[in-house]
């Protein structure tokens, strides 16, 4: 008899309509997520392309049909350490990482208060700090505090422990070990921003004012470390003049040899980011290729391409240098003027591309293609790939290929 | 159900820091029966709760504890009526610790939570008799094939209605197709092997094929659609796939582009056709020769406002697939003349092939017209090349072969623009929709709707037609429930993208049809099991609520009698709003029940207290309000919040009933509307905001100020403005001075 039980790993917008279709089809599903939070990627960011509406929006729906649903088991901090079985019966060992934290926590905040440690954010990419002890966001779900075990001082200290009224804070939690048995395995563990500092010649960490699109994301943000203000990180002047570097990564045999997609769409909407938020601002981007494709997408463009303080330059960049002030230099090829142009700005942004996370693919014996993707094809029975694992999506595309695979794995669980 | 109730009052989380739960306990002498505990969420907490219910008989379970939408493990009471009332976020966290008026805040919300459970009743589903699991699959193109063969495989049964005498939609015409995957070391064509797919489909024991037929007529709802197949034939269908696609855009539009006037222009479809005929050889219309200089004109009408202002997002990779048909021949010379070429994700190693092969010449370029030269070869006339010239400076280009590559066109854009020309007519008044409907060509149409909303579902503003979601997250979405829409039809994209999308059509087609077997609705609220039940006895027929069902749920019989077709419904309680016979009730929400908790609210008749009752969209809102509560922001305490499933429902009876019972003001909190709205029931809040522009009938009937009352739209990550919002329409009210109802 086949388990009626469905594993998702990753918990990211391409998981959680996994999770919540395959669960409101009637099976049960386990939900494995390597953050403290679900929601991934589009937890940080401000607004979505091309519609600019709030990404937790769709995640508080998501959210509400898991909390009504009942059928959807979550491990947060955990990952899939082996998958053995076959399609029908997977074993599945599943490694959680300690939390320190359990679900006792009612998120009052007194440990952070009491904690005296603190973190470099990694939600913001390093532009904010929170304590040891913290919130991953303030919408994060499940909404529950978590201590950062690298800087935590543990029960020496255990300040936090005292603090907390409801016996949620245990220093001492080890990692833990589940073992669950499974009818079919759906693999959504993402992307990862390609490391900017891989470009030389684009001078991320070494020239000021040099930010990744990701980055930008967490500036934009009401609950980034700017609290929604676009200023530059080494002044706190306010952004008025932006360029934007396509390509940053992708397209380019060295580094990704294959277009991220979602790039040129987020570019435009952060333009819109800084030109709504300072009217007197401008923004310049410099592209290869506009890719925009699709319906609203291509308006989305044809849009901002009315606005005269948005300007386009087609061209590839080939060095940024510190300007006077804090101000960068961006030297690219103008294709169309012919020969190479230099301009300033205030701030800079790299539009980086996507790094598909396969890694952890490897506890199913499953190996990436030739180049970085998997082939559902190459996969075992039961076992399928989702979004950004596949090829660059963004989250639309995301929410149709998990519907899609939901399919496939409810054939795999009615199979036997 | 006899109601035995249950108080429980948690002090944690700073709550009794904040206020005195003994006064506020008040609230529950009612119903006596009340408990206070210190964690009420911890193992004890739950444990004393369980305990009465199992002991005492408790089974309506009123907790004045945390915000609903936390802790919803711990309160999870199968069986029990359970009502959370949120004093921690709404009072303890936001408000100013143990005053007077923060106290009579968290009685108030005591209050109404009693009352709302006093109003309301435990659900028991709404399950339909002779409910149909098949699926109809309208389209045996690639993506209701896949649908079909999907839904098939996971054991259901599946009617395909095809209207061609064939099976394989647009795939058939295709001479080869690029291939799915990795391009490194892979040919760069290969077969589509279309004909394997047609005979799984057609040997499939749980699919049933119909060629040469349409669908002429769809009444029902979902697991209960009637359909009328063009045969005649009819039948019960559970849910529908509508898999109808798409058709190449009419070129003969493009005479700019010489099609119809020179033989040797063609699109890439009919390129498809030759390299097909010709196994292979690309042969020109004109006199046969194998064609050495083939010129592609990307974008053939996309990105065209004149034309389709949308990209395709097929077409560069399908010209790059064609090059390589052109390279098959090696003295044959490929052009490609592109605005960008578009080959996202892996689609750009695809790219990379044809830019590494010698044969093959790309460059941007705008092509503003052909024209002919010698021997039926031709010219294409450029600017803004990347061939070294000035801006605008003219270059032209001589090919033996000229391929247009046009877009692709939904097949439900006839039907739409037909609708959209009626609704235009019909504004130019009886004569012009007369003459309209008499002289129009009826369109093609594909599900044939008895809906009283119109043939088909409605598409959106600027979707050019397609069938499309206006949702990023949720793409199956439609405006009619049971009926999902995938490939061409839905959006523009290639053969694999539309394989996976019918599969995720079906999947949401089964879906739908288990939901409505167990009497649940199907998304967003997708584990609500109770439904509206309007006291028709009372009913004046005055339409408000069909026509303002998003839906298309409620139809009317010859009278103008509303009647539900309860699994189209989706919960939303936009016909409760829209009544205004107040008749539409689900068991624990209703026009009775929220009037009552506003009735609630006490309102002490001193001229300096206010009191402002404000309504709550539960998607945007108020979670924005619980976040807000995160940050300890403070709100003003004469406030009390009231969730609502959607603004959509807000009945203007409350506001009426609030304010003459001397409440100071009213803010209705919804999301964004307008063209791209964020209501997941698509039109709440702006249906609230037409209801609210006759709020000022109402208050000038009370001889009151219309500024008491104010409609926001309030998106979820505006929690850091929200606060302030309201505080400063609390202020702007006080300026107002004091309800005079108050003392009466």
């Amino acid at each position: 008899m086949a388990e009626n039980k469905v594993l998702v790993v990753g918990g990211g917008f391409s998981g959680l309509t996994a999770a919540v279709e395959a669960a409101e089809a009637g099976s049960d599903v386990i939900i494995v997520e390597k953050n403290p939070y679900l929601g991934g990627r589009v937890t940080q960011l401000n607004k979505y392309f091309w519609k600019l509406c709030p990404p937790n929006c769709g995640l508080e729906i998501q959210y509400k049909r898991i909390k009504n649903n009942g059928k959807v088991k979550i491990y947060t901090m955990a990952e899939v350490e082996k998958i053995s079985g076959s399609e029908g019966n997977f074993d599945v060992t599943i490694k959680v990482q300690p939390r320190f934290v359990n679900d006792k926590c009612v998120a009052c905040n007194k440990c952070a208060e009491a904690c005296e440690i603190e973190r470099s954010n990694d939600f913001d990419f390093g532009m904010s700090k929170t304590k040891a002890a913290y919130l991953p966001h303030n919408q994060a779900f499940p909404l529950q505090y978590v201590i950062d075990g690298k800087v935590c001082k543990g029960p020496a200290c255990n300040k936090c422990a005292e603090a907390c009224k409801y016996d949620a804070i245990h220093l001492d939690m080890k990692p833990e070990t589940v073992n669950v048995k499974v009818g079919a395995v759906v693999m959504a563990t993402g992307w990862n921003p390609y490391d900017a500092a891989k470009m030389d010649n684009l001078a991320f960490g070494k020239v000021q004012n040099v930010i990744t699109n990701m980055m930008m994301e967490r500036l934009a943000s009401p609950n980034g470390p700017t609290a929604g203000k676009i200023v530059r990180p080494s002044d706190g002047k306010e952004v008025k003049n932006i360029a934007f570097v396509q390509c940053a990564g992708s397209r380019d045999e060295n580094h990704l040899p294959f277009c991220s997609y979602i790039c040129c769409l987020a570019s435009i909407k952060q333009a819109t980011y800084v030109r709504e938020l300072y009217p007197d601002s401008k923004a310049k981007i410099f592209y290869i290729d506009m890719r925009t494709p699709g319906l609203y997408e291509n308006r989305f463009y044809t849009k901002i391409k009315e606005d005269q303080s948005v300007s386009f330059l087609k061209g590839k960049v080939a060095k940024i240098e510190q300007a006077q002030n804090g101000d960068v230099a961006v030297t690219a090829e103008d294709i169309h003027g012919g020969g190479k142009v230099t301009e300033a700005f205030d701030m800079v942004v790299l539009a980086t591309g996507m790094q598909p996370a396969v890694e952890s693919l490897k506890s199913a014996g499953i190996a990436a293609t030739d180049d970085g993707f998997v082939d559902q094809a190459t996969l075992p029975k039961g076992i399928y790939a989702t979004g950004t694992l596949k090829t660059p999506v963004d989250v639309a595309r995301s929410a149709q290929d998990a519907t899609g695979v939901v399919m496939k794995s409810i054939q795999s669980l009615r199979r036997k | 159900m006899e109601k035995k109730f249950g108080v429980y009052i948690c002090k944690g989380c700073g709550i009794k820091e904040a206020m005195d739960v003994e006064k506020v306990a008040g609230a529950a002498k009612k119903v006596q029966n009340y408990k206070f505990h210190d964690a009420l969420c911890s193992p004890e907490g739950v444990q004393l709760i369980k305990d009465d219910m199992a002991k005492e008989g408790v089974n309506t379970v009123i907790i004045a504890a945390c915000s609903p939408r936390v802790k919803y493990e711990e309160f999870d009471f199968p069986g029990a009526l359970v009502e959370r009332v949120n004093i921690r976020e709404f009072v303890a966290w936001t408000m100013e610790p143990n005053t007077d008026a923060t106290n009579d805040a968290a009685y108030d919300y005591l209050n109404m939570g009693i009352v709302r459970t006093q109003k309301g009743d435990l659900p028991e589903p709404n399950i339909l008799p002779d409910l149909s699991s098949t699926i109809l699959v309208i389209g045996g193109g690639i993506a209701g094939m896949t649908a079909a063969l999907s839904a098939a495989d996971a054991g259901q049964k599946v009617v395909l209605v095809e209207k061609d005498a064939q099976l394989g939609g647009i795939v058939n015409k295709l001479y080869k197709k690029i291939p799915t995957g990795s391009y490194i070391n892979k040919p760069l064509v290969v077969d589509t092997d279309i004909a394997k797919t047609v005979s799984e489909v057609e040997s499939n024991p749980n699919i049933k094929v119909y060629k040469s037929t349409t669908v002429s007529k769809t009444d029902g709802q979902p697991g209960l659609y009637d359909v009328t197949l063009s045969n005649g034939e009819t039948m019960k269908i559970g849910a529908i796939v509508m898999a109808s696609g798409w058709k190449p855009y009419d070129a003969s539009k493009l005479d700019y582009l010489g099609y119809g006037k020179m033989k040797n222009v063609v699109t890439n479809f009919e390129l498809e056709e030759i390299a097909k005929k010709n196994n292979g050889k690309l042969l020109r219309p004109s006199d046969g020769k194998p064609a050495m200089k083939v010129a592609f004109v990307q974008c053939a009408g996309q990105r065209d406002p004149n034309h389709l202002p949308y990209c395709s997002s097929m077409c560069c990779a399908t010209s790059l697939k064609q090059a390589q048909y052109v390279r098959q021949n090696e003295d044959a010379l490929a052009m490609i003349f592109y605005k960008d070429i578009r080959t996202p994700g892996r689609t750009e190693l695809y790219y990379k092939e044809a830019q590494n092969n010698p044969g093959v010449m790309l460059t941007k370029a705008d092509v503003t017209g052909i024209s002919e030269a010698v021997n039926g070869n031709l010219y294409v006339e450029m600017e803004n090349t990347l061939f070294g010239m000035k801006t605008g400076e003219k270059v032209k280009v001589e090919a033996d072969l000229v391929v247009l590559a046009t877009g692709m066109v939904p097949t439900t854009r006839g039907p739409q623009e037909y609708a959209d020309g009626l609704t235009k007519a019909a504004g130019a008044g009886d004569e012009a929709k007369k003459n309209y409907l008499d002289q129009t060509p009826k369109p093609d149409y594909i599900l044939n709707l008895g809906y009283r909303q119109g043939p088909e579902i409605p598409t959106l503003e600027g979707a050019s037609g397609f069938a499309d979601s206006n949702f990023i997250c949720f793409q199956y979405e439609t405006r009619r429930t049971g009926i999902y829409a995938a490939g061409g039809v839905h959006q523009p994209m290639n053969m694999a993208e539309a394989q996976e999308d019918g599969a995720g059509a079906a999947f949401k087609a089964i879906q739908a049809i288990d939901h409505v077997a167990r009497g649940v609705a199907v998304h967003p609220r997708a584990w609500d099991v109770t439904f509206p039940d309007p006291m028709l006895i009372k009913c004046t027929a005055c339409k408000r609520c069909t026509e303002e069902c998003p839906f298309g749920a409620i139809d009317e019989d010859e009278k103008g009698i509303p009647f539900y077709k309860i699994n189209r419904c989706r919960r939303c309680g936009t016909c409760m709003g829209a009544c205004p016979e107040r008749i539409v009730s689900f068991k624990d929400y209703s026009v009775d029940i929220v009037g009552s908790m506003l009735k609630a609210i006490d309102v002490p008749d001193d001229e300096d207290t206010f009191r402002i009752a404000c309504l709550v969209c539960e998607n945007d809102s108020y979670p924005a309000l619980d976040t807000a509560a995160i940050s300890r922001k403070k709100i003003d305490p004469s406030v009390r919040f009231v969730s609502m499933r959607c603004l959509g429902g807000m009945n203007l009876v409350w506001v009426a009933d609030a304010l003459s019972k001397g409440i100071d003001g009213m803010l209705l909190l919804g999301c964004k509307f307008g063209e791209n709205y964020q209501c997941h029931f698509v039109k709440g809040s702006e249906l609230a905001n037409t209801r609210f522009s006759k709020v000022s009938e109402t208050l000038n009937r009370l001889q009151l100020e219309s500024e008491r009352v104010q409609l926001m739209q309030i998106a979820i990550n505006e929690y850091d403005k929200l606060p302030d919002m309201i505080n400063e329409f609390v202020e702007k009210v006080k300026e107002i001075g004091p309800n005079p109802f108050k003392s009466m």
